[in-house]
This record gives structure tokens, sequence and C-alpha cells, in this order.
């Protein structure tokens, strides 16, 4: 893959990508929706490179962890600290969402209890299949590309008769919150680089309303530097050209039908629903929960745990506007001062999708000044 | 810090941690040598003293054993600060019921890597904890050495090299991996090693030396540009790397840049001097792949930062690790 | 997370699960959302997970591209 990360080819594609937006005649606006392409931009140096050529890179709602409400977090916690003989399992970087009760991290576990740390729901899974006298919850975050793994764990928890394992899901959709930020009409886009490996489960169509609707141009890029070039190349392409469109750069990886299987499963086990999103509300069919077949796997209401109450933000947390790609993270009074990774005020500081760590870490754009 | 409870970021190497010795430590004991912060601190007679703690989790992995990174440890720490290793003390914090040929294991490479260290093992304490109050074995190790060089950060110049002496991340990832916690086997092996090759370079001319262990290369030049009058700037492609963990990196998403190793270095060489150093370390088996990654230059950057230029050709700032995803990696 | 990387599978059981390789170290993986996959083909793998068969027609493709600018921008 070091072709896609060669200096010279990245050049040539900035070059390109300058001419363009040069003869746009305005400085481009691109949002992305994934906090993977966030971190991929930064960590490459890309986006002060990007902005040199003449367009701005906008982070939109990309960080399932982040855009779950801290209710859902605070009832992850609730589940381990107040229930005996429990396994709480989830992702890495759950785990230090800071709400008003800690986080998963600090939280004092109920006796014979426990958090542990998994890279696969099915680790999840195993322990439950292993250990019967145990409750095992796995506490999943996750756009398009995690849920069929969660769905598929799910069902074959379902088919064995397990008794003792259960989902607490936090899981949402693309392209609803897409359709929510433009009609929400606050943050001026001009082009969307989509998701690589979303696009991967949920193929291109879906995306197509961007276009046709709202006559906005974009492009689903991978993850290598020359990947999210190449998509910045097409939209502004598409741009001076007028036509507006769904292009796929990364067709090594993606099926313009995206995975059927996987979508199969997404379906049979969860059903869409309003959901309540950090930052952005409630909006329509935008997060997947339980059918009823599945009821029983529902962490939520197996132990009753209450997720209905979105709960709140800390104060000062400005973490739903830097997710609606209104503010940058530089624009909170809060950042790298009081909020900072190791003193995180809310999720976009703790995830590693979130734009907030992601702009510590890595630096501003527009930064180091010479 | 007005946190009522430790949480288990304080011991990551990082800003919590570092704030924590100042804010709560230094204070408590006022006192000129403390505040100096070094690794190891020259006392009056030429002697140099440390210590360390390793509560390692799994004991053994790939490379090396809590055994081993107790002498290698402290002895690296001896090491970047100017003096030659000599003497360890070994304090043993054993909890009840851990298996005796476990601790047998540990003891006989306790052994042969203070033998491979030159290092004498002259005191010690034992304790058991009850079961359920202490993980296995937790080892603290203190370390005298003689005073070869007073490395000060005032003696670094425009212009000097920074050069590192091999991989980084393997140690890292052989926990990591030792852990069983990401369903992935790699050929990866801990880098555990005495750095007592580097002991001549103060003769030649080092500048400066800190070891790489917790929090990374990026931490450990983050902590050095913070007191330069001049920016660092690094290059991402000279960073050599082993293909475990570039695998790593591209797997699972950590960046090689904050993983620990246990037996690198980084050390600040006169501009002149730089490819000698080089030169002279490859001829070492432990400095096989060392290379000049960087320079304290004032052409990028303002004083006080650490900068990487990018594969790709941009500029990124380089901030310390902030938190350990993975505790009780060394 | 969106992270996820091509790999080859390696090994491929009736269940589903199995392995697969990137640059030398090797992932256990469970591929049972790429039912057609088989050994030797490269998927892309998320969360323990192969979520998509990568297209090795195109990947040679992008890579031309990329070698071709590269080398142009030598001139």
């Amino acid at each position: 893959m070091k072709e896609l990360r060669n200096p010279a080819a990245l050049r040539r594609l900035l070059g390109d990508i300058g001419e363009k937006a040069r003869s746009l005649g305005r400085r481009p606006r691109l949002m992305e929706v994934c906090g993977t392409h966030t971190m991929a931009l930064f960590k490459s140096g890309l986006t002060p490179l990007l902005a040199e050529a003449g367009v701005e890179m906008v982070s939109g709602p990309g960080c399932p962890v982040c855009i779950t409400p801290n209710g859902i977090h605070e009832a992850a916690i609730a589940a381990v600290t107040e229930i005996e003989g429990l396994t709480l399992a989830t992702f890495g970087d759950m785990t230090r969402v800071p709400t008003r009760t800690g986080s998963l991290q600090t939280a004092v576990p109920a006796r014979n209890s426990r958090l542990r740390i998994v890279y696969s729901p099915e680790e999840a899974l195993d322990e439950a299949r292993r250990d019967p006298g145990r409750e095992v919850v796995f506490f999943g975050a996750g756009f398009e590309t995690t849920i069929p793994s969660i769905a598929y764990t799910a069902k074959h928890a379902a088919a064995e008769g397990l008794r003792n394992f259960s989902v607490l899901p936090a899981l949402w959709l693309v392209p609803p919150a897409l359709r929510a930020v433009l009609d929400a009409g606050e943050a001026a886009v001009d082009g969307f680089i989509y998701p690589g490996h979303v696009s991967a489960v949920i193929g291109a169509a879906p995306y197509e309303f961007v276009a046709r609707d709202h006559g906005i141009p974009g492009a689903i890029a991978g993850f290598e530097p020359g990947d999210i070039l190449l998509a910045v190349r097409s939209v502004l392409e598409q741009a001076v050209e007028g036509k507006p469109r769904v292009a796929n750069e990364y067709s090594r990886a993606i099926a313009p039908d995206g995975n059927p299987v996987a979508r199969a499963l997404m379906d049979e086990v969860f059903e869409p629903f309003d959901a309540v999103w950090r930052g952005l509300g409630k909006i329509p069919a935008s997060g997947l929960r339980f059918r009823k077949a599945y009821a029983p796997l529902d962490a939520g209401a197996r132990l009753g745990l209450g997720t209905a109450d979105p709960g709140r933000d800390l104060p000062g947390c400005r973490c739903g506007e830097v997710l609606r790609g209104v503010v940058r993270p530089e624009g909170c009074r809060l950042f790298g001062k009081k909020c900072r990774p190791d003193s995180p005020l809310g999720p976009c500081m703790v995830s590693f999708e979130g734009a907030c760590l992601i702009h510590f870490k890595y630096g501003s754009p527009g930064r180091p000044a010479s | 810090m007005s946190e009522k409870r430790i949480s288990l970021d304080l011991g990551g190497g990082g800003r919590l941690m570092r704030r924590f010795i100042a804010e709560k430590i230094v204070p408590a004991f006022r006192d000129p040598l403390l505040g100096e912060l070094t690794d190891a601190v020259h006392l009056p007679g030429g002697i140099a003293f440390t210590t360390d703690s390793y509560v390692v989790d799994p004991l053994f992995f790939p490379g090396g054993d809590i055994g081993r990174l107790a002498v290698n440890g402290t002895v690296n720490d001896l090491v970047v600060s100017g003096a030659e290793p000599r003497f360890l003390s070994l304090a043993l914090i054993i909890e009840e019921g851990l298996e005796t040929a476990v601790l047998d294991r540990v003891i006989g490479s306790i052994r042969k890597a203070a033998r491979a260290a030159h290092v004498r093992i002259v005191t010690g304490d034992t304790k058991v904890v009850r079961r359920g109050q202490g993980d296995k074995v937790f080892i603290n190790t203190a370390g005298v050495g003689r005073s070869v060089a007073r490395p000060r950060l005032g003696g670094i110049r425009r212009g000097d090299k920074i050069v590192l002496t091999g991989t980084v991340g393997d140690h890292s990832l052989a926990v990591m991996l030792a852990r069983g916690d990401f369903g992935l086997k790699s050929a990866v092996r801990s880098d555990c090693a005495p750095l007592l090759f580097l002991l001549p370079f103060w003769k030649r001319g080092a500048r400066w030396m800190r070891d790489v262990t917790r929090g990374g290369l990026a931490t450990v030049l983050f902590e050095l540009a913070e007191h330069l009058p001049y920016p660092l700037l690094i290059e991402e492609d000279r960073i050599p790397l082993s293909r475990p963990v570039r695998a790593a990196g591209d797997l699972l998403g950590i960046d090689p840049l904050y993983m620990a190793c246990e037996g690198k270095a980084v050390v600040v060489a006169p501009a002149k001097r730089a490819d000698e150093f080089v030169r002279l370390m490859r001829r070492h088996p432990l400095g096989r792949k060392a290379a000049v990654i960087g320079e304290v230059q004032d052409g990028v950057g303002r004083p006080g930062e650490l900068l990487l230029r990018t594969g790709a050709g941009g500029l990124r700032l380089l901030e310390p690790l902030t938190s350990e995803l993975l505790p009780r990696i060394c | 997370m969106c992270l996820a990387v091509p790999a080859k599978i390696t090994r491929l059981d009736e269940t589903g699960h199995g392995t697969a390789a990137y640059m030398g170290s090797e992932v256990s993986a469970n591929f049972s959302l790429v039912p057609q996959a088989k050994r030797g083909d490269w998927v892309i793998i998320h969360a323990g997970f192969a979520i998509a068969v990568m297209d090795e027609e195109e990947a040679r493709e992008t890579l031309r591209l990329f070698k071709e600018m590269a080398d142009a921008s030598d001139r």
C-alpha cells in the first residue's frame, strides 16, 4: 500500500486539487463523516496541505462513541457497578467517556463484576459460552461497519439458547445523519467524503439523495492518504463539471451494492427507530434497536437499565456542535485547557475517532507556524 | 489535583504522572537533587543512583519477562544518565499462591540478566501478601553506578542530531499480544536489553540520552523538546520499525510513536559526529538499525515544539502520550 | 471504529472462523459475513470480522495509477 503514500504522487494530486479549487472561484468546504478519515487526514499531515491547496476539510458526526448520548454510557456504568457477577465487555475508547457518574474505567465494579476490553463482539460471546453462570453484556457503539458483527453475535447467542448474554446497543446509521446535517443547513458544505468501510456494507446507493436532492457532490474514500486525495479530487471535479453524483474512489474494497449478506443480517436482528444523537437531537429512522424476536438479547430491557434518558453533557462541553460541523474543536473554550485527553469533559476528546482528541493529538490545521 | 482517588492513568508515564510528581512528590520533599527529575541522579562522591518498579502483566512474554525487565530497566536508567551500572538491590513482593516454579524462572532470569549487564545484586527484600492483594509478583530494583558523564540539556546545540538506536514499539506489542488481547499473532519479540554499548558515547561527545520506555518515542522527545530553545524536527520515514510493529500499527490503529521499548535509546549527537555514532552503533547487535531520525533546528516550528514530517510530506505537532490504553506494560 | 485493513485469508474452517495475514502478522477473524471468500482472498477486516472481499484487479489498477503519478512527478 505504500504507493498510496508516495509523496510525489500525493503532491501531484494536491496540484490537481489546487487547480480545480481555483477554477471553482471559492474555497470549497468538504465534510467527512468518519472518525477514521479525520484521523487519517491529521496523522498524515494532509489537512494543512489541503488548506494550502485551497480546500477546507471539516468533520461531521463520524464518531459513534461521541454521538452516543451520556444516558447510554451511564446505563453501561450502572450495569457494571450495580449488578453482581457481571462482565461488561466493550471496545477500548468507550471506557473513558466521562459522564456525571464518572467513566466505565473509573467505576468501581460490583462484587465479582468486571469491565473487559475486547476487540471483537465474539470475544464477549465466547466468555458467555465458557461461563454460563456469569452475566455477560456487550456494550457496542458503531455505525454500519460494526453493526453486522454485533448482529451476527446476537443471532448466534439466540440460536444457541444462551441465557446469560445480552447487548447494550448504541447503533447509528450514517445516511439519516447526513440528511439531518443537510436539513439543518448550518454547516455550509460543498461536498462529502463518504466513509469507506461503512460503504463496504451499505454500498453507494444510500448517498445518492445527497447528489440528487441537494446537488452536492461526493466520493467514497479509502483511508490511505492517496485514497483521500483521490476522493477530494473527484468531488472537486464533479463541482467544476456541475455534475454531482456518488463516485466510488475506493473501488478495490467497495462493491457498488456493498455487502448484502451483512445487510440482511442487520435487518434480521435489528429495526430502525428515531434515535436521539448527541448534538443532533432526534433523527428519524437513524438508530437500530432489537426486533421483538430478539428482545431477550437487549441488555437495557433485560437488566432494567434506563437507556431512554439521553442524559446531559458535562457543562461547557460543545461536543454536539463539533459533531454537527458547526464549530471546530479549537473553537471550544475548553479545548486544550480544561478539556484534554487526560482530563476529558466530553467524548469527542476521548474516542479514537473524536475530532477533539484528533485535533489535540495531531495538532490543529494551520500549525505549526514557521 | 483535586481528584479523590488515584486513576490508572497516573501510572502511564504521561502528563498526569508528571503533574502528580510535580504537585505531590517534589513539594513534599523539597530536595534540589530530586527536583532535577532525571532518570538517575548523580550524588556527591561520583555515585549515580536510581530506582524503578516493575508490574508488567503477563510475567512472561516473547523476548523477555519481568525479571529481565527489572534488571535492564534500571541498568538503562543509569547508562542514559551518564553512569556505569555496578550494583542493584532486588525487592520482591509476591502474591500468596504463586507457583514456586514461576518464581524460580523469574529469579533465574534476573540472574542471567544481571550477568549480561555486569551488575551485582547485593541486597534485597522479600515480602508475601495475601492472595488477591497483589498480582503474582511485583519487583523493585534500585541501581547504583559510577558517574562517567554529567549530561546537561544546556549542552545541546542547534544542528545537533537525534539518533535512535533501533526499531521502536517491539516491547509494547510483545506484551499486548502475550495478553491475548487482540487475536493477533506475530513474530514480535520484546527488545528488552541492557544498553551498555552506549556508555563509550559519552566520551565521544554525546550530549544527552534517554531510553525510550513508557509513552514511547514521541513522549521522550517531547519532554526533551520542552526544555530546548529550538524546536525538534523528526522524519517519519527515518524511524526504524520492525515489520510486526508496522503491521500492528495498521491493524490495530496503535501508533508506534507511542509504543514502549525496553532496549532502545535516543542519543543527541553533535552534528559532525552523528554519522560516526550511527556507524559505530550499527557494529553492535543491539544497534544494527540505528539511524539519525531528526535534528534540533529552527527552520520549522517554534521553541519547545516537537514536529514530525510525515511520510506524506505534511508536518505534524507531536504531543506526549496522555492516556495509556494498556496498563502494566512495564 | 472504521479501522480496517486488507489481509489475506490463510485459514478458513466450516464455522466461518479462521486467520488472515497482514505483513507477516496473523489475525484471527470471523469470515461469516463474506461467505463467498476463500483461502487466498484478500478481505477487509474490522473488529474481528471480515466485512468485504477485495477486488484484486481494482487494487492492482489503483496501485498502478499511483505508481504512474509518482514516476511522472519525478520528471
